[in-house]
Parts: structure tokens; sequence; C-alpha cells
């Protein structure tokens, strides 16, 4: 009964605060709300028994990726904002799809077929702990997979770095930021020729 | 004890929501935020499926959609600061750039 209400707290947390999220102004609000959205997340996760997702959940989501987003939004300044043509002409429209394949989605919820029993019942997971039974599955079966994630995110540090970095023929943010070398100007002049 | 379509219905409403989200924002950042929301939903799936099923393997995908979401949210703020440098006088309405 317990765990029933947390699971209904939670639910109505998260998509409140999920609505709120993508329906908010200022977008500063909207980060917040996504923040609340993943603690609630994090509660949810305890009531399936995945007390390191729920730590993970906290401190990469919450702790590390929003906050990345509000340095952005920090960086790029509210007045103007980027903004893009939305993929669909109305605002109702988007909203209607959305809400038809929710409606889908939930009418074919039923008819899944749950697959066969794996070999972690909550037994086990109980007496090794959670973040055990974890990494000895991480570490074992998905060793390949382990190596390859450790590589995208080494592909996103420098493709970010590449990104954000400031280009050399553009002038620095505030005045006497940063001198720029004669060399580096010698070669915006011959860059700005070939443009 | 709480049914395993309880959580598929969560999960299935929160997609919807990043959908709707996506669909309708024109901010690029809350666009990329509600990106988040759908690999949310697609998590709560996952993790449900993992406890109800016995299994440790959706828990492990989880985990490795959280390390894609942080590199996407890395390479996609990088490109929205790039965006923003390269366009900053101007008051953005389109960015068709791309699209010769």
């Amino acid at each position: 009964m317990l765990t029933q209400l947390f699971f209904g707290y939670c639910a109505l947390m998260i998509i409140m605060s999920g609505i709120l999220a993508i329906s908010l102004r200022n977008p500063v609000h909207c980060v917040l709300m996504v923040l609340v959205m993943f603690l609630h997340m994090a509660g949810l996760y305890l009531t399936l028994n995945a007390e390191f997702l729920a730590a993970v959940q906290i401190i990469v989501y919450a702790g590390a990726v929003l906050v990345l987003y509000l340095f952005v939004l920090f960086l790029v300044s509210l007045r103007d904002e980027i903004r893009l043509n939305p993929f669909v002409g109305n605002v109702w429209i988007g909203r209607g799809i959305a809400i038809g394949l929710a409606l889908a989605l939930i009418t074919v919820l039923p008819s899944f077929i749950p697959g066969e029993r794996g070999d972690w019942p909550l037994a086990a997971v109980r007496e090794v702990t959670h973040t055990k039974a974890m990494g000895l599955e991480l570490y074992t079966t998905y060793l390949l997979a382990f190596e390859i994630a450790g590589l995208i995110l080494l592909v996103a540090v420098i493709g970010g770095l590449v990104l954000a970095r400031r280009e050399q023929g553009q002038p620095p943010d505030h005045e006497g930021d940063e001198v720029v070398p004669p060399a580096h100007r010698q070669l915006d002049n011959n860059e700005e020729v070939r443009r | 004890m709480i049914p395993l379509s309880w959580y598929m219905a969560l999960a299935t409403i929160l997609f919807c929501i990043g959908v709707c989200g996506f669909l309708t924002r024109r901010n690029v950042i809350v666009m990329l935020l509600s990106i988040e929301l759908m690999l949310n939903g697609v998590n709560i799936n996952l993790v449900a499926m993992s406890y109800f099923l016995e299994s440790m393997r959706g828990q492990v995908f989880t985990f490795f959609i959280i390390t894609v979401a942080a590199a996407e949210a890395a390479i996609g703020l990088g490109i929205a600061i790039a965006l923003y440098r390269s366009r900053r006088t101007v008051h953005v309405d389109n960015l068709n750039q791309l699209k010769g």
C-alpha cells in the first residue's frame, strides 16, 4: 500500500513536472522542472530495487547533465535565445500527434507478452547487493559495450571542445579578453581573402 | 506490489510529453531537454522490465542510455553555443543553412 502511494506520488510529480518543463516560457524554469522530474525518477528506481541506478540518476543526470544545461543557458543570453522553426506549423498539430501517439501506445500495451526470465531473481540481487550484481554483468557479459561507451564519452568530450571553441576569425567576446598573436591575424586575413 | 503495466503506462506518457515538447517548442535547448524526457521514459520501461523479468539486462542498457544522453547533451549544447556565436547579432528565426 505504501509502495503504491509512493509510486502514485512519483508518477504524478513526474508527469506534472514533465508537462511544466515543456510548457514554461523561461528555459531556466524548464531545466529546474526537469531536475524535479529526475529526482522523482530516482525515487521510482528505488521502488524497482535499482539503488545504483537511482544514485547514478541523481549524480550524473541531476548533477552533471543539468548543470551543463544551466551553464549553457547562462552563456547564451536569454534575451535572444536560439530559435528554430518548429517541425510542425501549428502548435495544436504537434500536441495532436503526441496525444495520438500516447493513445496508440497505451492501447497496444495490454498485448505485451513478457519474455523468459533471466538469472537475477530478487533474492540473488539482494544477497550480493545491487551494485555488485550490476558490476558483475557490466564487466563480464557487456564488457565490449562498456568499452564502446567509454569511447563514445571520449568522442563527446573532444567534439564538445571542438564545437564550443572560439573560432580564430571571430572577435573575442569582450574587449581585451584575449590578445590575438600576429601570426594568427595573418592567418585570419588569408582566410578572409579566400572567402 | 505495483503491476508492470503501470510503469509502462507512465513511461509511455513521459515519452509522449517529450515528443510533444520536441514538436512544439522552438528553443533549441528546450528541444534537447525534451529528448532527455524521451530517453528517461525509455529508461523507466527498461528498469521496470528488468525488475519484473528478473534480469540485469535492462538496467545495464539504462546505464548505457545515460552515457549516450550525457554525450548527446555535450555535443548538442556545443552546437547550440557554436550557433549562438555565429549568429549572435541577428535574432535567428530560421537556422536553415544546412538545407542547401
